[in-house]
């Protein structure tokens, strides 16, 4: 059985509603002016909010008691570059209490700072400094903003789209300076990178288009 | 005689160090014998692999999945197997999931016997090494006839497993699991009790319910802290759901907690293991639907469709509609999730892998603070890390 079967064992006999639905009718209700839209998609909350709402958004369903969302799992950005506002924050939260995961939403523009949420959970330290790294989003109010994975020096956002697969520099031991140089990538052969892509085949939506990848600015017009 | 101010020395340990688990470099500001602040830093492993799997089909992003915690491949395979199978909604056949249950557990005991022995060697212990590594050779032993590979497996596929277990392999699985537990009272004689290895341990670096929360500590060291949590048993996948086992829960939170839930852990990784071996029911070990898993060979010698499946699969590949979704799976380890975010196309638009122990590398500095230099060692052991899950 998977998780949304289960969660729709759980559903409430008498309201006929999951027990998903009612988080999202509960998180719509407290976080009415912070929460832009609330749903249910695919077994999991979605909830979407302004960038400069997220850490007030966070301790919010931490707190409440029906909610109590008290674990941030993972924190992540998704680089969309024909957007408007190029990128989505996204926080995943766990709710041990409830058994329940809610996904938190942010459009986020290039050079837009978004608040940390280095206040409300420990654990948004290191994972906002690996954003800030592999996509130069930069978190107002963090204690430590470095880099984190890439190297000592290294310049670019690896994670966004029009980064490069190869990079741009690769590193060698230099016998005569005796010494690890940087120098611009020098390819043999160009990178092949296949297209295989059939133009007269798809699979339909699984998920009804409810998530949908495209602008939400353009498709709000 | 005038007051002396003494500076915090800065010292720098790694990023080769026996004791680093790895690639580690922590720079630590030092007062005297005492830590007053860690800074790990990581990355030296880092290999794009988010990057790398924008840029292959879904199943081509699946061997990148055994080379991020080396230490138990397929337990990470399975999550990007179940992200997959969420996303295009698949049904996966029984046989398929017990395998896949018997494979997540040998893998949960390879990555505890790992831990548990380096662990001990890293506060003074060396014999439990040696005796552990001779166990995981057995369970590597029993990867290699399932799939051909002792570590990068690349066996759990979308749809199921690659192939059938190879006969005997059950029975032999089954006799091995009877002489497991004598292997785990032999080496608990050498640690439980040890004067050396408790002091060592217990006290040591103490993680409190709220903080393991608040630091997103998962996995065996949130449930030594006290909380009952396993995805194995909240939020079941495949065939857990059907297994009895007993999730051991710590009370102190320390280093020396850590290592008895991993102990009893094992334990009950034999017990499921005997159940999924005594209910393994017959049946295909992968769907059928030939959009998604590829025909058998001699089916493709026979049938025109089959081999224009078999092409499309291993040139095009699948396309995943369109959609984000969030798959966990109880890794050895913690929580290792899979943020997948499909454009309709047959490559991932963004993949963001959960792991368990970038969050335990981040809570160092706060686990290290005030305690001795030779206690990080035995914190960054007990925490369980792996960096080619942390770096990616």
């Amino acid at each position: 059985m998977t998780e949304t079967e289960m969660m729709k064992d759980m559903s409430d006999e008498q309201t006929g509603q999951s027990p998903l639905e009612a988080m999202a009718e509960h998180i719509r209700d407290s976080g009415a002016v912070m929460v832009l839209a609330c749903d249910v998609v695919q077994g999991e909350i979605e909830v979407r909010v302004n960038a400069s709402d997220v850490s007030s958004a966070l301790a919010l369903f931490r707190d409440d008691r029906q909610a109590a969302f008290t674990q941030l799992i993972d924190l992540t950005a998704v680089d969309y570059p024909d957007r408007k506002h190029r990128f989505d924050m996204i926080y995943q939260v766990l709710s041990m209490q409830n058994n329940m995961r809610l996904r938190l939403v942010a459009a986020v523009g290039e050079g837009q700072a978004v608040p940390s949420a280095t206040g409300v959970f420990m654990s948004a330290n290191w994972a906002e400094r690996e954003v800030w790294d592999m996509f130069g989003i930069f978190f107002s109010g963090h204690p430590d903003l470095r880099r984190l994975l890439t190297d000592y020096g290294f310049e670019g956002h690896p994670l966004r789209k029009d980064f490069p697969l190869t990079g741009h520099v690769e590193v060698r031991y230099d016998d005569t300076q005796r010494r690890v140089i940087n120098e611009p990538v020098h390819l043999v052969q160009e990178l092949r990178d296949f297209d295989f892509l059939s133009p007269w085949e798809g699979m339909h939506s699984e998920f009804d288009g409810a998530y949908n990848t495209q602008d939400p600015d353009k498709s709000a017009k | 005689m005038a007051e002396m101010q003494i500076k915090p020395i800065t010292m720098n340990f790694g990023p080769q160090h026996p004791a680093a688990h790895g690639v580690l470099r922590l720079v630590l500001e030092m007062d005297g014998e005492v830590i007053e602040r860690a800074d790990p830093h990581i990355g030296l492993l880092h290999r794009g692999t988010e990057k790398l799997i924008e840029h292959k089909t879904y199943l081509q992003a699946l061997p990148y999945f055994d080379r991020l915690d080396y230490v138990s491949p397929m337990n990470q395979e399975h999550a990007w197997a179940l992200a997959v199978e969420k996303a295009l909604g698949i049904e996966v056949p029984r046989r398929a999931q017990y395998i896949r249950v018997l494979y997540c557990e040998i893998g949960r005991i390879l990555n505890h016997l790992l831990n548990l022995t380096t662990f001990a060697i890293d506060v003074g212990a060396m014999t439990p090494l040696l005796w552990g590594f001779e166990e995981r050779e057995h369970l590597m032993g029993f990867y290699e006839r399932a799939c051909g590979a002792r570590l990068h497996a690349a066996y759990f596929r979308p749809g199921g497993v690659h192939q059938d277990l190879p006969d005997d392999l059950l029975r032999d699985i089954s006799n091995w699991v009877k002489t497991f537990p004598s292997f785990i009272d032999d080496m608990e004689t050498l640690l439980t009790e040890n004067r050396i290895f408790k002091q060592r341990t217990v006290d040591i670096g103490i993680i409190g319910e709220e903080d393991a929360l608040s630091l997103g500590i998962t996995g065996p060291c949130l449930r030594a802290s006290g909380v009952a949590w396993d995805l194995r048993k909240t939020q079941p996948y495949d065939a857990y759901e059907e297994m009895d086992f007993d999730i051991p829960i710590g009370k102190t939170g320390d280093c020396f907690a850590r290592y008895l839930v991993r102990i009893e852990e094992m334990r009950q990784s034999l017990r499921i293991i005997d159940q999924a071996i005594m209910g393994m029911p017959s049946g295909p070990v992968m769907t059928n639907d030939h959009k998604v898993t590829p025909p058998k060979r001699g089916e493709m010698k026979q049938s025109m469709e089959a081999l224009i499946h078999h092409f499309k699969l291993y040139t095009e590949g699948f396309h995943v509609p369109e959609g984000a979704s969030y798959t966990a799976v109880e890794a050895p380890k913690g929580e290792f999730g899979v943020f997948l975010v499909a454009d309709g196309t047959n490559k991932p638009y963004r993949c963001k892998i959960r792991a368990p122990g970038f969050y335990f590398m981040a809570a160092v500095d706060h686990l290290s603070r005030g305690h001795m230099l030779a206690d990080s060692v035995a914190i960054i052991g007990s925490l369980d890390v792996v960096f080619g899950e942390i770096d990616r």
